[in-house]
Order: structure tokens, then sequence, then C-alpha cells
């Protein structure tokens, strides 16, 4: 995966997100306090929001060129989205959600890559499909989000602190879902949180944000150092 | 109840019904954009779209009069290009519940909209969906029982609507005589039981309908 986020400048409500990196490994994270414009960069890459000034291409492909009038709407970008809630569609059954975004097609006739026998699978979300999304827990709701966004053949999937609300053994499971997810079917993954031990989890590489600003970028083991466990400490800032 | 009184009902459930069904098209789009867009002149069609709320219903009725009737500018060219009238008609009935009833409907219909979770549609755009598509099969079913209810209460509305529909349609027997125009004329010719046989049966249907927009109106589907 090759991203590229260049002279983005997007005026939040205290402080403007300001990023400039190249991302190249296939699973990075998005790390830093809540409320430091992590979302927001997400929301930037989905194409949901739009920043005055910004430059996003994925793979070679140019998202966003605001000097150049580029818009990539949300729906040809094929970037999955998991946020916080999972978003699932309440009105429709797992099922219908899941298949969603194979315009409720099964999805091997619809060119989607991953089948949706792999998916549910590995997922274990098989004994869920003819439940309604009421009667589901927070864990499975996160499951069932995941499975959705895979389904419609992202070529990057938005995590969007998908651990917010699960206790401590569901977090653990989640994880080896993402970790299934990242070794299984091979889509890159964009993960914002702010709890490290995700990070060193999942992640292959990490951009530390701080009120909108990049103030650390590299390989996780590179950035921090564990100085009292469970809490890490920076050690070095490489602002971009 | 006598042939005339069945009439009386039937008519009026069927014009009632026909006004909300004309308004749901516009309402429904008028509520979307009301509830999810930002444009220029929006304050000014939110207060319009009120106006026949506070406005005294016979004020209403004397502007539709105005604009409809054979001398007024869109009644005069209906009735001269495609011989076609609405003051004193049926129509007029419709077109007089029709303005009375819209607010209401615009009005649930917005709350209904803006009820709906905004990050529920922007997930379905990332899963590939159309903003057509997004409306139909996200916006639209979370809304639509806030929206049912919204036009069960502009049913209502429409059924019991009287000042505008008199000046505009006239209170004709057998031909534009609803409910609550033939209640008026019985008080005034002294028919009270006869007048409170109509009344009986416009406060069931109106209970019915307020009962069953309430009802829909607070089991919504919950759009996390």
């Amino acid at each position: 995966m090759k991203l590229l986020l260049r002279n983005i400048r997007l005026p939040l409500a205290n402080f403007a997100l300001e990023v400039d990196a190249e991302i190249t490994h296939k699973v990075v994270a998005l790390f830093g306090p809540s409320g430091s414009g992590k979302t927001s960069l997400l929301d930037l890459l989905a194409g949901l929001r739009r920043a005055p000034e910004a430059f996003i291409s994925l793979d070679g492909q140019v998202l966003t060129d605001t000097a150049a009038g580029v818009e990539i709407p949300t729906r040809h970008r094929r970037i999955g989205y998991v946020p916080q809630d999972g978003a699932l569609f309440p009105h429709l059954a797992v099922r219908e959600n899941l298949l969603y975004g194979c315009n409720g097609k099964p999805p091997t006739d619809d060119g989607c890559s991953l089948t949706f026998e792999h998916v549910t699978e590995v997922l274990e979300i098989q004994p869920l499909l003819d439940r309604g999304i009421g009667r589901l827990s927070g864990g499975e709701k996160q499951r069932i989000a995941l499975a959705r966004a895979l389904l419609s053949s992202p070529r990057l999937l938005l995590l969007d602190e998908p651990m917010t609300g699960l206790d401590f053994n569901l977090k653990g499971r989640v994880i080896e879902y993402l970790r299934r997810i990242r070794d299984e079917f091979k889509v890159p993954m964009v993960y914002v949180t702010h709890h490290l031990e995700e990070v060193f989890a999942l992640c292959e590489e990490l951009l530390v944000i701080e009120r909108g600003r990049v103030v650390g970028h590299g390989l996780p083991q590179d950035l921090f150092v564990v100085s009292n466990e469970p809490t890490y400490r920076l050690k070095r800032a490489n602002p971009e | 109840m006598s042939a005339d009184e069945w009439w009386i009902i039937g008519f009026t459930v069927r014009v009632a019904a026909i006004g909300t069904l004309l308004i749901l098209p516009p309402g429904l789009l008028l509520a979307w954009l009301l509830a999810r867009y930002q444009w220029p002149g929006k304050p000014l069609v939110e207060t319009l779209v009120a106006l026949p709320l506070v406005m005294p219903p016979v004020a209403t009725g004397l502007i539709l009069l105005r604009l409809l009737g054979r001398r007024g500018a869109l009644g005069g060219f209906l009735h001269d290009r495609l011989h076609f009238d609405i003051v004193f008609t049926w129509r007029g009935v419709i077109v007089a519940m029709a303005v009375m009833s819209c607010p209401l409907l615009v009005r649930t219909a917005r709350v209904a909209f803006e009820g709906v979770n905004p990050r529920l549609e922007q997930i379905a755009r990332t899963l590939g969906a159309s903003e057509r598509r997004v409306f139909f099969s996200v916006t639209l079913p979370l809304a639509a029982r806030g929206i049912l209810g919204g036009v069960l209460l502009s049913f209502a509305r429409a059924l019991g609507e009287f000042g505008a529909t008199i000046l505009v349609a006239g209170n004709i027997p057998g031909r534009t005589s609803t409910l609550s125009l033939a209640i008026y004329q019985l008080v005034q010719l002294g028919q009270d039981t006869d007048a409170f046989r109509l009344l009986a049966v416009s406060v069931t249907i109106a209970f019915l309908a307020v009962w069953g927009s309430e009802w829909l109106m607070t089991h919504r589907v919950r759009s996390e």
C-alpha cells in the first residue's frame, strides 16, 4: 500500500489538522489522545469530509486534490469504514447488512473478491446471519461491521477505535479477528486508537497525532519505549 | 344514518386522503431538504411552510380563492386554457385540505429525517451506494414510521378542515359538503341530533388517526 497524505489542512474546533505523510505499510495506526483529529483524518480519506487544502492518493490514484479540483466521491473510492459503534443498519437483519455493499447480491456474483462464506466463517458470524441488529452484543456488532466492510471489496479498510465499549475479554477476541483479516484477506488497514497495546498487537507503522499534528511517524517499536507497563513513552518525535 | 350522511363521510375521507397523498411527494422532498442541507432562502421557506399553521384558516382560504378563482392568476389560466375549475368544486376541497395540512406533514417528516443518524448514510456511501440508494434503502426506511405518523396527522387535520374549505369550495350539498361543513350547517338549522351523529363519526375517525400517528412516532426504528 502507498498512501500519500500531502499538505492536508483542515480547520477543526480548537486547532487545525495538518498532516503531511507517506504511509507504506499494510497496517498503520493513527495514535493519539481523543480529540486530536484522528477521526477527521479518516473522514477525509473516506471522502466523508472535505478539507480546504489536501492531496490524498492511494496506490497512485488521486482521491483528493483540492488544487486541481479533484474529489472522488465516497462511493467510488472503495474504502471500507468501520466506525466506533459499527453503524449497522438497524432496520436490516445481519445478512442484509453484510450484503449491502454488494447491492444485495451474493458477493461472488458481483465481483467481490472475498466470498461471503469465507468472511462469515473467519469472523464466526454464520450463526448470527438471520438475527436482528437489536439482538447482538457489542463484540458481535463489531465483527459484523468488519465483515460488511470487507464484503464490499475495499482496497483499504479504515477502523475507528473498533474496541470502544468492549470489555477486556472481548477486546482480545476482536484483536484476534483483526489479525485474521490482516493475515488471511490481506486488506490494508488504517487503525485509529489511543491504546498502545492495540498498536503493538496489530500494526506495522504508526503515526502519532497530537492536536492535529503528526508528532511521530515510524515503526511502533522505534517510536515508543516501555517506561512503566502498561504505559509507554514517546521515544523520539519525527514530525514530517 | 341516511344515505346523504354516508355520502358526506365517504366524500370527506376520500378527499382528505387524496389531499394528503398529493402533498406527500413534495412535502417529503421539502422535509428532507430542510433536514439535511443548508441553502439560501431556507429560513424564508421554513416560515412560508409554517404560515398556514398560524394564519386564520379563512385568510388562507381567501388567498387561495384569489389565486384559484376564475379571475385569479392561476385559476384564470386553468379556466381559459384548460376549461378546468377548482373553486366551488371537489377539487377546491382537496386543494384547501392539502394546503392546510401540508405544514404538519413537513414538520413531522423533517423531525423523522433528522432522527436518522447521518453516520449510517455516510457508511452506506462507503459501501458504494449512490445518493438515491442511500435515500431509499437507509434514510426513508428509518424515517418511515415518523413519516407515516405525519401522514396520519395531516390526514386528521384535513378531515377537520373548515375555514379555508368553505371559502374555496363553498358548502354545496352532494358536491363539496364535508363532515365539518355539514356539522356546521346542521347546527345552523337546529338539527342537533343529526349534527351530533356526524360529530361522533368525525371524532372517531380523528381519534383513530391521531392515536395511530402517536403510536407510530413513539415506536420508531431506533437508528443508533
